[in-house]
């Protein structure tokens, strides 16, 4: 089992390593196109941020169970923490512009306190939240998302007065983190490595003893506590771990859009940035399953794109081009429909991994065959 | 003082709007343990629907807050249909998440599909006046009409509802199904027609509600009810969930939280001392202010 383990290790790094290698060949041969610079990169910034926030949810939704509402709550914190931090170091003069080295430093340091700061926060939601389930727990992730999105627009240096004090919030993006198009095509592998750590230590998480310990809580508690199992310590730690990723995302967030808006965290907003877009993503990919997750960001991130920029969308007119004139419509109607029709949304709790590809294929033929020998048992028997 | 009284009327007027929309909430969470999150935006089906037919009442030579008839029985006929295509099979089949995430869909369906339809369109609208201006005043503090109409009516509304549930058979089996679903039906209750009566009184009481909004506030959008609803909600767990005399308490006390915290700190930070209210009463007493407590089966 250990020799498995070690295997596994060296095959995602090797496989993780050609990725990398594939993608800075794409970016020396395109990098000069504006198809890379304008599209593909911010594409993949977007994409970037989207995944860890599902993923992330997926933890406490999908693994733990709990239905939390707030999660926009905690990007929120991030986005503004990586913000506010990058701002201060450019304005103590740790940086004076963004191709030197402190500068990158400074990033990695935003990026972190984000999610630490984020995890904090988590911590101070759970310790009270978590003693509620269900309905109750949705309801009052919901009103501490919701609280913490108010008291961001209400703080003096944040907010409505805009985060350089009293002008509007996008000029502080000349120097501080938001990037335009050129230092976003040099910073991508920032967050392409980030969202591969965040993904690496979540899929740890989700297969250690926390990891097994959470889905028990999830089939049932009772039995899990009456196993020895600390089920407070257990979901505490779970919904803190999951901020923090949210924290990281925000930051990434913050470093892709020139501009940060409380509004867009909030719960009932038209854009794709609330609390129920990510629930959206987790239950389309399904709900515990890391790797459905990530496919299911990526789908909704195109259908967004193509929602807001295709061409199709366009040439729609009436009743249908209103539709698509509110994402939020369709996306609506994604969710009622794989809830109604595949609960447990695309992958179910298939987690993908390169070790058993093979063992997967031919358990997947086998099902396959099995329920094909079903069905002429049945005809013959009709 | 004339300040302190009249924060108090409004607090007192808003807080009976939301004691409609609570007592929606209410008695459909009493009934299937399902928080309606679509329930704040029959308030905007109702506000629509009184905009629209404002000219019928008007032609007829009724009087236009009596449009609320139609939204009472479009509000009605919306809930009673979310019920049975949206939250009856997903009862059959799936857990309480699920349904509560079906909940939550089917709130962002109806605020976007007002929004695309074009005659609604994604602009406000501005309603007529429902009732005639003008109020009295005594010593300082004026009263309008509107606001007498916005408490009379709601207290009246709380009152025939609450008989209704105490003293009549259908109210009696609504009580029964809340309390144990097999022994209702082993008692020759019809569970699933007592459950889509459920929908229909709250959604009808939603589009009473949507008049009360509309005579304070008169401008319909699609996402009225949104923030309207979960403030709504917050009251009905504050007094107490399944409880009616709760919602109606419950109501009050967000609607007094609300102005007070509007003319005295800040009306931005009004929300964020409803959901703080919120969270405390979560915290110290699931059950709210007028619930019992019941112990979780094993």
């Amino acid at each position: 089992m250990k020799n498995r383990t070690a295997k596994g290790y060296i095959i995602n790094t090797v496989v993780i390593a050609a990725v990398l290698i594939g993608f800075s060949v794409l970016k020396g041969s395109l990098g000069g196109s504006q198809t890379f610079k304008l599209i593909l990169v911010p594409s993949l910034w977007q994409c970037c941020y989207l995944i860890i926030l599902a993923a992330s949810l997926n933890l406490v939704l999908g693994f733990l169970g709990q239905l939390s509402l707030g999660h926009c709550g905690f990007m929120a914190i991030g986005a503004y923490a990586a913000a506010l931090i990058s701002l201060a170091c450019e304005r103590a003069g740790v940086f004076a512009d963004k191709s030197s080295p402190a500068f990158f430093l400074v990033l990695i340091g935003c990026i972190l306190a984000a999610g630490i700061l984020a995890a904090l926060v988590g911590l101070l939601v759970g310790i009270p939240a978590l003693r509620l389930k269900g309905d109750y727990l949705a309801i009052i992730t919901l009103g501490f998302g919701m609280i913490i999105v108010n008291i961001i627009n209400n703080l003096p240096f944040a907010g409505q007065e805009g985060l350089s004090m009293g002008s509007a919030s996008a000029s502080l993006y000349k120097n501080g983190l938001g990037f335009g198009t050129a230092s976003k095509v040099t910073f991508v592998w920032v967050a392409i490595i980030v969202t591969l750590v965040c993904l690496v230590m979540m899929f740890m998480f989700i297969r250690s003893k926390y990891g097994r310990a959470i889905r028990a809580i999830r089939e049932d508690e009772i039995a899990a506590s009456a196993s020895g199992i600390n089920t407070s310590y257990y979901k505490i730690f779970t919904f803190t771990y999951s901020a923090f990723f949210a924290g990281v995302a925000g930051a990434l967030y913050a470093c892709a859009n020139a501009t940060l808006s409380t509004s867009s965290f909030a719960f009932t907003n038209g854009g794709i940035l609330n609390s129920t877009f990510i629930v959206v993503m987790v239950v389309l990919g399904g709900m515990g399953s890391l790797t459905g997750s990530i496919i299911s960001a990526i789908i909704m991130f195109i259908l967004n794109y193509q929602i807001k920029n295709g061409l199709w969308v366009k040439s729609l007119t009436g009743f249908l081009g209103g539709m698509f004139a509110y994402p939020m419509l369709v996306y609506a109607i994604i969710l009622i429909v794989v809830i109604m029709f595949r609960p447990m949304g695309i992958f179910g709790t298939y987690e993908f991994s390169l070790l058993n590809i093979s063992r997967d294929i031919k358990n997947y033929r086998a099902k396959k065959a099995l329920q094909k020998a079903g069905k002429k048992e049945a005809d013959a028997n009709e | 003082m004339s300040t302190f009284i009249q924060t108090l009327i409004v607090g007192l007027r808003l807080g009976s709007i939301y004691a409609l929309v609570a007592l929606g909430y209410t008695m459909v969470y009493g009934i299937i343990r399902l928080i309606n999150f679509a329930h704040g935006d029959f308030l905007m089906v109702g506000g629509y629907t009184m905009i629209f037919t404002i000219p019928v009442t008007l032609a007829l030579g009724l009087p236009a807050w009596s449009s609320v008839v139609f939204a009472i029985l479009i509000c009605a006929v919306v809930g009673v249909s979310t019920e049975l295509v949206a939250y009856r099979p997903i009862r059959k089949r799936g857990t309480s998440m699920t349904a509560l995430i079906t909940a939550i869909a089917v709130s962002l369906l109806l605020e976007n599909l007002a929004q695309a339809i074009p005659a609604i369109g994604p602009n406000p609208v501005v309603a007529s006046q429902f009732f005639s201006t003008g109020g009295f005043s005594v010593s300082g503090v004026t009263m309008e009409w509107t606001t007498v109409y916005t408490i009379v009516i709601s207290a009246v509304v709380m009152v025939v509802l609450y008989q209704f549930t105490q003293k009549t058979k259908l109210g009696r089996a609504m009580r029964c199904v809340s309390e144990d679903k097999e022994a209702s039906i082993l008692m020759g209750i019809n569970v699933n027609n007592t459950i889509v009566l459920t929908f229909a009184i709250g959604s009808g009481l939603s589009a009473v509600a949507a008049l009360m909004y509309l005579a304070q506030y008169p401008k319909v959008y699609t996402t009225m009810g949104a923030l309207l609803g979960l403030k709504a909600f917050v009251a009905a767990v504050l007094g107490g969930i399944g409880v009616i005399p709760g919602a109606m308490l419950g109501g009050l006390i967000i609607g007094l939280v609300e102005s007070f915290t509007t003319s005295y700190v800040s009306s931005s930070m009004a929300d964020t001392f409803v959901f703080l209210i919120l969270i405390v009463v979560l915290i110290l007493k699931p059950a709210g202010i007028l619930g019992k407590n019941v112990g979780e089966k094993v």
